[in-house]
């Protein structure tokens, strides 16, 4: 398969990994923060971790749109979806995330709640004019990557005045994060860090540039096939060799400095910058994520529609928090693989695909014959 | 079958309309739908008696008897439709025990409001699809249910099939050291389905691999002794990874695959990447697994080559022992990790 299979060969994999254990200094730990979900599926599903040498590891990052949402805000998009009055759309990985009360958007569509998966378009027939009731309220969420395609159908929504269409606007920012991560009260040992591309096929490598020269920790801009990940995680150790605090980009094929201008456009022509957002894991963060611009009110679900913030709890021992901030890993957490599963998941990170713990209990869990005992001596990775 | 000239006669009108409740209340409508399109359809011997059962003489060894219940969305697709697949899901249950399938039965939940010309379709089909199996729909059942209460059509088929005596296939058979083998790429079924729904059209040219694998079976059966195959089991819903999880468990052993071994076709793959998909977990409709002896697999390797149903067969890992009890794959790009079984469903990833 053309830009797909040459990016996934294994002689160059073994090349790469000879490159590495070469330059990567013995006496040296080089603790490399893969921000993105998407990175840490591609380390396990191609067991990438295994052609490194013991003292490069990958710290895994909040960078999975469903795992950073807080228990609150899902709360109040069930609340949404339970209004008899809204069909809610949603990415798929959402609709299993656990909430309080052990709902989920799941759980009330089995109930009778119209919750669809998909990504919403203002082309869908109940959207269109004349339609009854509330119509379709759209449960946005994600970082840069998916923030244009909302923007574009809140455009369309205002050219066309739909009267039966709103957005529950979620959308977060990477960059604020990867500085929220670092300033965190106990902030984790990360020597260098793994941009995630996608992002910046939209932001560009140059939001990074303050990043890199405020807190001295290189940034290499990766894409999400194996080599990728193996060829970013050389240039880092090349970068941090040299004690260079740069940006480099090593997904050239997609990603410029300055991004996409026209998606920017897009993107600060709908949305403003919220002044706080609870993320899971990292807290209020201020000025990390999006909120719909005072002129596009009349779609925006939470001036619409009466949301009541509502405190939240997540589940008693669930590690979430810190797992997102590469503070623990999934097994540190005493319900990994015990009470929590892909099957029956207490914390976001054990439903998304892009999660840190399903991706750890999918690809890389070793269960001990003994059943009740800790796993985590056991697990590879 | 009465008169042929009368069911002619009047099948062109009869087809243009929708199903109703008349049709499923017994009276004169069901009648006409039973006469004109199954029994004329399914045509046999056995139909042909008028009775609510068929009398089936019992031949000897053993029987094997399955069900399965079929509801996709949608009724037809590139490769096949609910009809033929209703034949093949079936068939294959039962010859993945070494079985000769001999009779199918069939029970329709029809929706009112289905065009009678797509039930024709696929009635058709399922017919056509059972004839070249050899295995006539003896006997069957129709119910209508309102609007909204279905969707479409199901049907759910039962297969009865006879096994000789000596011949003992079964998930709990694998043992550490055995080969396992694929008849062929997998995925195909369940790209074909999802290029083809509604709200996830993308055009490519992959049709469903919906087969019926009994004469691939009595082949590979026929070429090696009896004890030499352990297991059979089509890798339907969950894919290839779900199969072999289910075996593992069932035969408490782990396994190993190796990924370069495991063929998928280019446009598959490219589908599942477009779609976040992993086509171990994606669903095939006319593939098997066989897990065999090391000593007989290169011959069961090559039946199943010289067979159209398994040109692309491949040996694609072994049985191990060790008390985890987890499949294992090499990877293609040279790690290793778990292939686990599927967690909720197989979902679009978001970026």
């Amino acid at each position: 398969m053309k830009y797909i299979d040459e990016f996934r060969q294994h002689d160059l994999a073994g090349k790469l990994a000879a490159d590495i254990a070469r330059e990567a200094e013995h006496a040296r730990q080089y603790r490399l923060m893969e921000f993105c979900g998407g990175h840490t599926h591609a380390i396990f599903r191609y067991g990438v971790q295994d052609l490194l040498p013991e003292n490069v590891r990958f710290i895994h990052g909040p960078g999975c749109p469903v795992c950073v949402l807080p228990t609150q805000r899902l709360d109040q998009a069930i609340d949404l979806a339970e209004r008899p009055e809204v069909i809610l759309c949603t990415y798929a990985d959402m609709l299993r995330v656990p909430a309080s009360g052990r709902r989920s958007l799941l759980k009330v569509k089995a109930a009778g709640a119209d919750v669809r998966h998909g990504v919403f378009h203002t082309g869908r027939p109940e959207n269109r004019p004349g339609q009854p009731a509330a119509g379709s309220g759209f449960f946005a969420i994600g970082f840069e990557t998916t923030t244009p395609p909302t923007a574009v159908a809140l455009l369309q929504a205002s050219q066309e005045d739909l009267q039966n269409f709103s957005v529950f606007c979620n959308h977060v920012l990477t960059p604020v994060a990867m500085r929220a991560i670092l300033e965190a009260p106990e902030p984790v040992a990360i020597d260098g860090f793994l941009g995630p591309s996608h992002v910046s096929t939209i932001i560009g490598s140059r939001p990074y540039e303050q990043f890199v020269e405020q807190y001295r920790k290189p940034v290499v801009i990766a894409g999400f096939e194996p080599l990728d990940v193996m060829q970013s995680a050389l240039m880092l150790i090349r970068l941090l060799n040299d004690n260079r605090q740069e940006v480099e980009n090593e997904y050239t094929r997609a990603v410029t400095r300055e991004g996409n201008a026209k998606a920017q456009a897009l993107v600060a022509e709908v949305f403003q910058l919220r002044s706080v957002f609870a993320w899971r894991g990292l807290g209020d963060v201020a000025e990390s994520a999006l909120q719909i611009r005072p002129a596009f009110a009349r779609f925006d679900a939470e001036r619409r529609f009466s949301l009541p913030h509502r405190e939240a709890a997540d589940v008693k021992g669930c590690e979430c928090p810190a797992v997102l901030r590469g503070a623990k890993q999934p097994v540190d957490c005493k319900l990994f693989g015990t009470v929590c599963t892909p099957e029956n998941p207490m914390g976001s990170c054990m439903v998304s695909s892009e999660g840190a713990c399903a991706a750890y209990w999918s690809y890389g869990r070793l269960r001990q014959p003994v059943s009740g005992r800790r796993r985590k001596s056991a697990v590879i990775a | 079958m009465s008169g042929a000239a009368k069911k002619t006669s009047t099948a062109g009108g009869f087809l243009q309309g929708k199903v109703d409740m008349t049709h499923g209340s017994g009276g004169r409508a069901m009648a006409q739908l039973i006469d004109n399109l199954f029994i004329e359809r399914f045509d046999n011997e056995f139909l042909r008696q008028g009775n609510d059962q068929a009398c089936l003489a019992v031949p000897a060894g053993r029987l094997v008897m399955s069900t399965d219940g079929h509801v996709i969305d949608p009724l037809f697709f590139p490769g096949g439709d609910i009809g033929s697949l209703a034949v093949h899901g079936t068939i294959n249950d039962v010859v993945m025990s070494g079985a000769t399938p001999l009779y199918l039965s069939a029970g329709f939940i029809l929706e009112q409001g289905l065009a009678l010309a797509d039930l024709e379709k696929i009635v058709s089909s399922m017919a056509d699809a059972a004839r070249q199996c050899g295995t006539p729909i003896v006997t069957g059942d129709t119910k209508v249910v309102e609007k909204g209460s279905g969707d479409g059509v199901f049907i759910t088929t039962t297969g009865i099939g006879v096994l000789p005596e000596d011949i003992h296939i079964s998930g709990d058979r694998a043992r550490p050291g055995d080969a396992i083998l694929l008849s062929g790429s997998i995925g195909d079924h369940g790209i074909a389905i999802m290029s083809s729904r509604e709200n996830l059209e993308f055009e490519t040219s992959i049709v469903s691999d919906s087969a019926a694998l009994h004469t691939l079976v009595a082949e590979m059966v026929a070429a090696v002794p009896a004890p030499a195959i352990h297991c059979l089991r089509d890798p339907t819903r969950g894919g290839l990874a779900t199969t072999l999880n289910e075996l593992a468990r069932q035969s408490d052993v782990s396994m190993s695959l190796w990924e370069s071994e495991i063929p998928v076709k280019a446009s598959v793959r490219a589908a599942c990447e477009l779609l976040g998909l992993d086509p171990l977990y994606v669903a095939n409709e006319g593939k098997l697994v066989c897990i065999c002896h090391p000593d007989h697999a290169q011959t069961l390797l090559q039946v199943m080559q010289n067979h159209a149903l398994g040109i692309d067969a491949a040996i694609i890992g072994q049985v191990n022992d060790d008390a985890h009890g987890f499949v294992q794959m090499q990877t293609a790009f040279g790690g290793s990790r778990i292939v686990d079984w599927l967690a909720g469903e197989q979902l679009p990833r978001i970026c």
